[in-house]
């Protein structure tokens, strides 16, 4: 596919430069190609289709035949060129999610490319449910906009990583580093409220391709990579998760008396011959006896690896059950919080029953609760009645049978499930699992604490007030001197306050326990009681609204 | 996680392609793989043997032969399925065949409509199937740049671009109705590249046509029409021998071919990453009027 005149770094350039080198070379460097998969949100004519029509043209990526459908007078329309369902080319806007795929010399890369309306969040977040990383568009006019926070909001909830901006439409603003230093530090702000871990800011001209794939020369004051050199290089979400062993079983594959497999899509983690395992929800344990292919039998397979696993022992597992480590198991659960995106007409409303699929099992839930409605434009929790199209929630939801599952920010593939409507059986629903009350089969109150690890430090005083305050709040405490470790990580996601001192002098942190990687948090506060307030505000305490609730689920 | 155990873009694919395999043959009651003979058919093949193995694949290959594919297609269906002990189910459109239905008659628009379209949904409704797998490729054409992998069809088996079903992770609804049926399409993400890529590393078995030889052609202006219906008359002078390759196949009056010395995997593979034209633009039938894809997309065609 070669198409564009500049020398760009791509496909096509190894093609050309390795055309006397073997074509086995060729197909070697081709090979070698991971994948990434992005997505892209902007509003309405802040330029998306224009962006992503440059990136595939000066990628090299479109062919003749489609650039001449939409070139007038010598010029081409990017937007066009990504424009797809005839539907959106009459109303000139992008009204679904779009997939496109380019690849470079790196990287074979999936764009899902969404629409940026309020009335498409769920496209919106069908877009990111798989994305590495999120690219925002901000036109450089306007900044950010209630849609720009929305976007973020989104990637946020949906796990994506690391979330690009590029302020677009730089040539109408002449180019300034100060109009792009101003969006980039009110973005920066977003994205720590947000919790989205890593947030870069690109200043790029869609329509002329500054920065885009090749770095301009009309931006002097910004040294960092143009658009693609940084999809090219940025790490992928591939393994994110760091839970153990999760292998959802699919089918039982049983071609002969002598041969009883288990076939299924690794969640998570690796698995090994010889691995000691445990079938759920059975909880009978035995060890893996091989990792079945077509190509053979494996010494080692991986998330997302799709195998086929054999036992030692005659352990009855069928589709909808589970395969996972012994030591690291998920949890089995009726009830949990969840973040929902309502996707259907008819509003969700508690109390209400649909069919929840999570990894290879269907089950039927109830809709226990609405806790808030997440008003994505303002950032805001408040109180719902309902979740309507397109809104999104905190849900307490209640299921017929256990589910075999972990937190979404630990396990995107095990956290995450969808709702169907029993009547007309379409998606009504998409969810992401927040916490979940580690039980078995029974009414549990769910746990709503914000666990954490405090470090306090070489302040003595400070640990013992807290201490004491806190167990007069009704808290459950640990105060140590044992340094952070996982069994300190467990005790505090058991549901205890975790007290860490030490002979340092640094300042007081809290490690939340329910998110995972989360980095300790400075605490502004110095006084025991500022910092019970604060925690107070994070729900990590009881808040005296529910007689029967301690604020720990126990 | 290390970068010795992170795979490579075909592996996902493919772990990604039998996932989906496996779950709607879990999750339906009568699966059917829809077998075109092409290179999308064969890569699909071959992930439904690895998806099942060392079981055997849970269902039937379905052929819609129009009358009018090449010899040369029909020959490597019948050799492949017997040598591999798949199901075969052949379905034409009989009654529009006696009637003597061709695109020369009837023009290419009406003649896919009756003898490609038609005859698949009768197939269908015929069989009971309700869950069919396709091997079209989002890549292929912009209306598919939108197309979900399962692709949901009303009762008259047409497809709705404004209604289709949101899908998240790989979390896939398969409840339908009575009468109501899905598309699937297991090769989505995949592309053109990486379909000969798997091709050539898992050495598939692919129909002669694809590889560059002298055949005999109607040379008429950028176009090479394969010479093997009666109906498909040159004029004087038109017909040539060509060195030449097929790109995509489909009947031989409808599907032009291309120059080409690529007469192996590798130099196909060569060959594409210089290409300046897409996989369509080969296809007579795409350029009956802009968007024609999805409106046979609406009726029913794949
Ligand atoms: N001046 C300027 N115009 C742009 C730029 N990017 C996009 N546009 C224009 O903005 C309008 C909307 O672009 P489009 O890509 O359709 O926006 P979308 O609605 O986000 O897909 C079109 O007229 C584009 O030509 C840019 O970088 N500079
Ligand atoms: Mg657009």
């Amino acid at each position: 596919m070669i198409f564009a005149e500049e020398q760009t770094v791509n496909g096509a350039d190894v093609a050309k430069d390795t055309a006397h080198a073997s074509i086995e070379a060729l197909l070697e460097a081709e090979r070698a190609k991971d994948l990434l998969r992005f997505s892209t949100a902007g509003s309405v004519d802040d330029g998306k289709s224009t962006l992503i029509g440059r990136l595939l043209y000066d990628s090299r990526n479109v062919y003749e035949d489609h650039v001449r459908a939409v070139t007038r007078d010598a010029a081409i329309d990017f937007a066009q060129l990504t424009d797809g369902l005839r539907a959106e080319r009459e109303q000139g806007i992008t009204i679904d999610v779009a997939y496109r795929y380019f690849s470079t010399a790196k990287r074979k890369f999936i764009i899902a490319d969404t629409p940026g309306h309020e009335q498409y969040t769920r496209n919106m977040a069908t877009g990111a449910s798989t994305a590495d990383v999120a690219i925002v568009l901000v036109d450089a006019r306007k900044g950010i906009l209630d849609q720009t926070r929305r976007h973020a909001c989104i990637a946020s909830l949906l796990g994506i990583p690391i979330v690009i901006a590029a302020i677009n439409k730089m040539d109408l603003v002449e180019f300034s580093e100060e109009v792009f230093e101003r969006h980039r530090q009110a973005l920066l702000e977003l994205a720590h409220r947000l919790e989205i871990p890593e947030l870069i800011a690109v200043p790029v001209s869609a329509l002329d391709g500054d920065n885009i794939v090749h770095r301009s020369e009309r931006t002097p004051w910004y040294s960092g990579p143009s658009l693609l050199e940084l999809l090219e290089t940025v790490p992928l979400a591939i393994e994110r998760s760091s839970a153990g062993l999760r292998f959802p079983v699919q089918r039982v594959v049983r071609p002969h008396q002598d041969f009883r497999g288990f076939a299924g899509q690794i969640a998570a983690g690796t698995v090994r011959p010889g691995d000691e395992v445990v079938a759920l929800p059975s909880g009978r344990r035995t060890r893996v006896r091989s990792i079945t292919t077509w190509e053979g039998e494996l010494e080692l397979a991986h998330a997302p690896q799709s195998v086929v696993l054999t036992l030692e022992d005659e352990v009855d597992v069928s589709r909808g059950e589970m395969i996972a480590s012994v030591t690291d198991a998920p949890h089995r659960t009726r009830h949990f919080e969840a973040t929902v995106v309502w996707m259907h007409g008819t509003p969700l409303q508690p109390g209400m029953t649909y069919m929840l699929k999570h990894t290879s099992q269907t089950v039927r839930a109830r809709v226990v609760e609405i806790r808030s409605r997440i008003h994505v434009d303002h950032l805001e929790h408040r109180p719902a009645e309902q979740l309507g199209l397109n809104d999104i929630g905190q849900l307490v939801i209640e299921t017929s049978l256990p589910l075999l599952a972990d937190v979404y920010r630990e396990s995107r593939a095990t956290g995450s499930f969808i709702l169907i409507d029993p009547t007309d059986n379409t998606t009504a629903g998409a969810g992401m699992i927040r916490s979940i009350a580690d039980t078995e089969e029974g009414a549990t109150p769910i746990n709503r604490a914000t666990r954490g690890l405090i470090a306090v430090g070489n302040r003595q005083e400070l640990a013992a007030e807290l201490e004491k305050s806190l167990l007069q709040a009704g808290a459950l405490v640990l105060r140590t001197r044992v340094p952070v470790s996982a069994s300190l990580v467990t005790i505090a996601r058991i549901g205890a306050v975790v007290l860490v001192e030490s002979d340092a002098s640094d300042p007081v942190t809290l490690t939340r326990v329910d998110v995972a990687n989360a980095q300790p948090r400075e605490l502004a506060f110095d006084h025991p009681d500022e910092i019970l307030n604060e925690l107070q505000s994070l729900g990590a305490l009881p808040t005296g609204d529910d007689e029967n609730d301690n604020g720990l689920g126990i | 996680m290390t970068a010795q155990n992170r795979l490579n873009h075909i592996q996902l694919l493919e772990a990604e392609s039998i996932h989906i395999l496996r779950e709607v043959a879990s999750e339906f009651q009568k699966p059917v793989m829809l077998y075109s003979i092409g290179k999308d058919s064969s890569v699909m093949l071959r992930l439904a043997q690895k998806a099942f193995h060392p079981g055997p694949i849970p269902f039937p290959l379905l052929h819609v032969d129009t009358g009018y594919k090449f010899h040369e297609m029909l020959e490597f269906r019948d050799r492949l399925t017997s040598e591999l002990g798949v199901k075969l189910i052949v379905w034409r459109n009989e009654e529009a065949l006696a009637q003597g239905a061709n695109p020369v008659k009837l023009g290419t628009q009406r003649c896919c409509g009756l003898l490609k379209t038609q005859a698949l949904l009768d197939g269908l409704r015929a069989h009971g199937f309700d869950a069919a797998f396709g091997g079209a490729r989002r890549d292929e054409e912009k209306s598919r740049a939108k197309e979900r992998i399962y692709s949901f069809r009303d009762s008259a088996g047409q497809w709705d671009p404004k209604n289709q079903r949101p899908e998240l992770w790989n979390l896939f609804n398969s409840r339908i109705g009575p009468g109501e049926s899905i598309r699937v399409f297991p090769l989505s993400n995949w592309t053109e590249l990486d379909i000969w890529h798997y091709i050539h590393l898992e050495n598939i078995p692919i129909v002669p046509l694809y590889l560059a030889k002298e055949r005999r052609m109607l040379v008429r202006g950028d176009s090479l029409i394969p010479v093997e219906q009666s109906f498909v008359q040159g004029l004087p002078g038109e017909e040539q021998w060509v060195k030449c390759r097929l790109r995509s196949l489909g009947c031989s009056p409808c599907t032009g071919a291309i120059r080409s010395d690529a007469d192996t995997v590798p130099k196909i593979i060569e060959e594409l990453m210089g290409m300046r034209n897409s996989e369509r633009a080969n296809r007579v039938i795409d350029h009956d009027q802009d968007g024609s894809m999805e409106l046979k997309k609406r009726e029913g065609y794949f």
